[in-house]
């Protein structure tokens, strides 16, 4: 319970740096482990460059600090039919070269983000038209009814078109040969709370407070320099040593070093990402088994067998050092469509599970591979060795093959041919809504539609199919989380996924500094105050 | 000599084309670029377009010769991951490597030395004894260790030092320097000795090695007899004759110290081009994995071929023998 008074000290520091005068110039210095590969909103889909590049560049929505979606660039909306919705764009908003922001931005920015090369393709394709009523209004017209459009428009970031005329960077930047110095790879010109002064991919950048933001915001800061650190021993000596402010993430075996040190504190909390075990149920055979002639999986005692087996209290305490959270549904508390109710873990039940492989027809077990990455989520190797000694207590031998992400993401995913018999994953929706759940992990397979890309294992039920495409248009919010929490039970009673915890967020912070610790591990500048 | 010379630079370009090669081939092992390039909402579709503009799907061979071609004209494409040319890349990381490096090399060359000479003299005192005992952990100690416990005793226990980076940095253009800066001079502390131990205590087992050997030659035997003071016995015959394989060993190291500089540069995070290469291989970023590795092998091509034509121009006898 350590860690709750980190809490409650940072939440004093924050009430005292609120009452403090503020006026001199503050430095904020921060360092996560990846780096900021690219200043162009739209050239990675990445939760870290997106995050980031929010404190230079805003949507027409904005995300606060719970990831509630709040009026950005545009002051209100309203939805005029089913698949139109009108934007009133926020008047006298202007870029950080003092170009005036207006709808026609709004368009320019929509078109490049599905230019060839962007990364938001699949967010902006969720756009059909624009239509421009006049400088500040706009109709938004979707394909089909969205009730979700608002968070897609928080990342769908607006760039200044004369800017990007003049700099002949109209379309968003992309690897390939021809498309080399795309000018907003490395400039920008956004219309967000700080401005890019120096940036140097993978070494460093720092930003400035954009005087002319037309916004007011609790931080206090004037400067942020932020520092890519790979190794997180480094990481956290520079915390330490009060070189940073800030450092994320730590490890949470690194704790109760920081605890011990003067000066620093760790600042943790349950992050919206749900790790969870998946399983192959759709191949006749499986791939990595001893079993031949037909996949266990398929078998819905099997499967069951296997959830009872795991003991998530046990992983909670012995490899996450406490910090997870329990989780019995594939959504996070923050994502919108969680069902409280739902949540409540398979329980450990050991002897059920052995009696369930016997009933099946495995009284000794069988042999399965696991796919398992090692250094893509907090402890992910850890985890998997856990589950692996749960199951041989049920009499489940199963080999593990640990990878870094970028072996491992190749076998598994799609690209590979979904090369995996039984596989951990982790999951936070971009869009902070159940709908991309369903459209990515749940439902079937289906390359023509490009649903289910990250089912691994197909599974696939064509009742929550139907169910996941009518919560994809229904905007009646009580209809529409009473059909994702009816799909939500049909996949828990099929054991269709056997969900594990939300990771924490680990980062660790000087005393006197308040930062907002975002469930997507995102950094708004916006919120740091530094006393 | 030209005849030398020529089967010299023909070896060279054996040797830069066989790491090509090989480094070429191990990429197709680190896993799949891709999933590094895109976010998890990317479709199959755009993935697959993506994989195809980058020739990615063309034959093994395909690959290389388009990279081989391209890198004789110093062109290394774009770095997947910055989408930037990776020859800007590595031109903007390279004052970084290379200060360290030099640093590195002056401060085992200056500590090294005089250790090896004083440990040779004083085969049995007490202090050569710790300062030998002191070189074995120097050899045997990983970096990344000793990295590690030089930042948390200099850096977080006495915060005398930075823990990481480069400091402050002036741009000279077409160079960056951090030894114009205190910031830049202190920063560089930590790292060079960290680098610099290895090497330290080879060249002073080096040094030790072969003063033991030419203090037991005739020509010393002869100045002792002589009665010349030991000062001028030990400086002026036997260290001079001691430095001919220290010197030779030394250039082939600074090739070393630029290549092994990867795990330096990850403790601490120091923006070289090892730590570029390290992020490249997580990245999975291939243009950049490829240029280091041609590099690297360029450096130590050139290096030993500078020492070949100094061995040639100094030992007659392989001239002759070449000539006939």
């Amino acid at each position: 319970m350590k860690l709750r008074h980190g809490f409650l000290a940072a939440a004093a520091a924050a009430t005292l740096a609120l009452s403090a005068p503020v006026a001199k110039a503050e430095t904020f210095k921060f360092a996560f482990q990846g780096n900021l590969s690219s200043l162009d909103p739209h050239s990675l889909n990445e939760t870290f460059l997106l995050g980031t590049l929010g404190n230079i560049y805003e949507g027409l929505v904005l995300y606060d600090d719970n990831l509630a979606a709040v009026p950005g660039l545009a002051e209100s909306w309203e939805t005029i039919e089913p698949t139109k919705w009108k934007f009133n764009l926020r008047k006298g908003v202007k870029f950080h070269n003092g170009n005036a922001f207006t709808a026609d931005d709004v368009v320019f920015s929509w078109k490049r983000a599905l230019s060839e090369g962007s990364d938001q393709i699949a967010r902006a394709s969720k756009i059909k038209n624009i239509e421009v009523v006049d400088d500040h209004t706009i109709i938004i017209e979707t394909p089909a009814p969205n009730p979700i459009l608002t968070s897609d428009l928080a990342y769908i970031y607006i760039m200044d078109k004369e800017w990007s005329v003049e700099n002949k960077t109209e379309n968003a930047t992309s690897a390939s040969a021809d498309n080399s110095g795309n000018y907003a790879n490395l400039n920008e010109n956004g219309t967000g709370p700080f401005v890019v002064v120096e940036h140097k991919a993978d070494v460093k950048t720092t930003f400035k407070k954009f005087d002319g933001y037309w916004g007011t915001m609790k931080s206090n800061v004037t400067e942020v320099e932020f520092t890519p650190i790979k190794e997180a021993a480094t990481r956290v000596a520079a915390l330490i040593s009060g070189e940073l402010d800030l450092v994320y993430p730590v490890p949470v075996q690194d704790w109760n070093r920081l605890e011990e040190a003067a000066g620093v504190k760790p600042l943790a909390g349950p992050e919206a990402r749900t790790i969870f075990l998946g399983m192959d149920q759709g191949r006749d055979e499986l791939l990595y088994s001893n079993i031949k002639g037909k996949n266990p999986f398929k078998d819905v005692r099997v499967r069951q067998a296997f959830a009872h087996a795991l003991n998530l209290d046990a992983i909670k305490k012995k490899v996450m050092r406490g910090a997870s959270t329990p989780s019995g549904l594939m959504v996070a508390p923050q994502i919108n469509g969680h069902i409280p109710e739902l949540n409540t873990p398979y329980a450990y039940d050991p002897a059920k599970s052995k009696e369930l492989l016997a009933e099946a027809g495995y009284p000794d077990g069988f042999e399965v591979t696991m796919d398992c990455p090692n250094n893509r989520y907090v402890n992910d190797e850890k985890i998997c060795q856990a589950v692996v000694s749960m199951l041989a207590k049920v009499g489940v031998k199963v080999d593990l093959l640990a990878q870094p992400k970028s072996k491992y993401f190749g076998k598994v995913l799609a690209t590979g041919g979904y090369d995996t018999s039984f596989y951990l994953l982790g999951w936070t929706p971009g869009t902070m809504d159940a709908e991309n759940v369903f459209s990515s992990l749940i439902t079937c397979q289906n390359k023509e539609a490009k649903k289910g890309m990250f089912n691994l294992g197909n599974y696939c039920n064509p009742e929550v199919d139907a169910l996941a495409e009518k919560i994809g248009s229904e905007t009646d919010q009580a209809k529409r989380n009473a059909m994702i929490k009816e799909a939500f039970s049909i996949v828990q009673k099929e054991y269709g996924y056997l969900p594990l915890h939300q990771q924490p967020l680990s980062w660790g912070v000087k005393d006197g500094v308040t930062v907002n610790q975002r469930a997507d591990n995102v950094l708004d500048f916006r919120y740091v105050v530094v006393n | 000599m030209v005849t030398f010379l020529f089967k010299r630079l023909l070896q060279s370009f054996i040797v830069m084309f066989t790491v090509a090669l090989i480094a070429f081939s191990m990429f197709r092992f680190v896993g799949d670029p891709i999933n590094n390039m895109v976010g998890q909402d990317t479709t199959q579709a755009e993935r697959e377009v993506l994989r195809e503009k980058l020739g990615l799907n063309d034959p093994f061979i395909v690959q290389f010769g388009r990279f081989a071609a391209n890198a004789a004209v110093g062109d290394f494409g774009n770095s997947y991951k910055f989408k930037i040319p990776v020859r800007d890349m590595i031109l903007e990381r390279m004052p970084a490597t290379l200060e360290l490096a030099f640093v590195s090399a002056i401060l085992a060359l200056l500590i090294g030395i005089p250790f090896g000479v004083y440990t040779a003299l004083r085969r049995n005192g007490f202090w050569s004894k710790v300062v030998m005992t002191m070189s074995l952990v120097g050899v045997s100690l990983p970096t990344f260790l000793i990295g590690i416990l030089l930042i948390l005793f200099f850096g977080v226990i006495l915060r005398w030092l930075p823990t990481f980076g480069r400091g402050d940095v002036v741009d000279l253009g077409f160079w960056t320097t951090g030894f114009l800066t205190w910031s830049g001079i202190q920063s560089l502390i930590l790292p060079s000795i960290t680098l610099a131990l290895f090497q330290m205590t080879l060249i002073m087992r080096l040094v030790r090695a072969e003063m033991l050997e030419v203090l037991r030659t005739d020509f010393v035997k002869f100045a002792r007899a002589r009665g010349l003071p030991d000062r001028s016995v030990h400086f002026k015959h036997a260290l001079k004759n001691t430095l001919v394989p220290v010197i030779t060993i030394t250039g082939l190291q600074l090739g070393s110290l630029i290549a092994f500089a990867i795990i330096t540069e990850s403790v601490f995070q120091w923006p070289g081009m090892g730590l570029m290469f390290v992020q490249a291989i997580s990245d999975v970023d291939i243009p950049i994995m490829a240029a280091y590795l041609v590099l690297i092998a360029f450096f130590f091509v050139v290096i030993n071929m500078i020492v070949d034509i100094l061995y040639f121009a100094v030992d007659p006898r392989l001239r002759t023998k070449d000539g006939s």
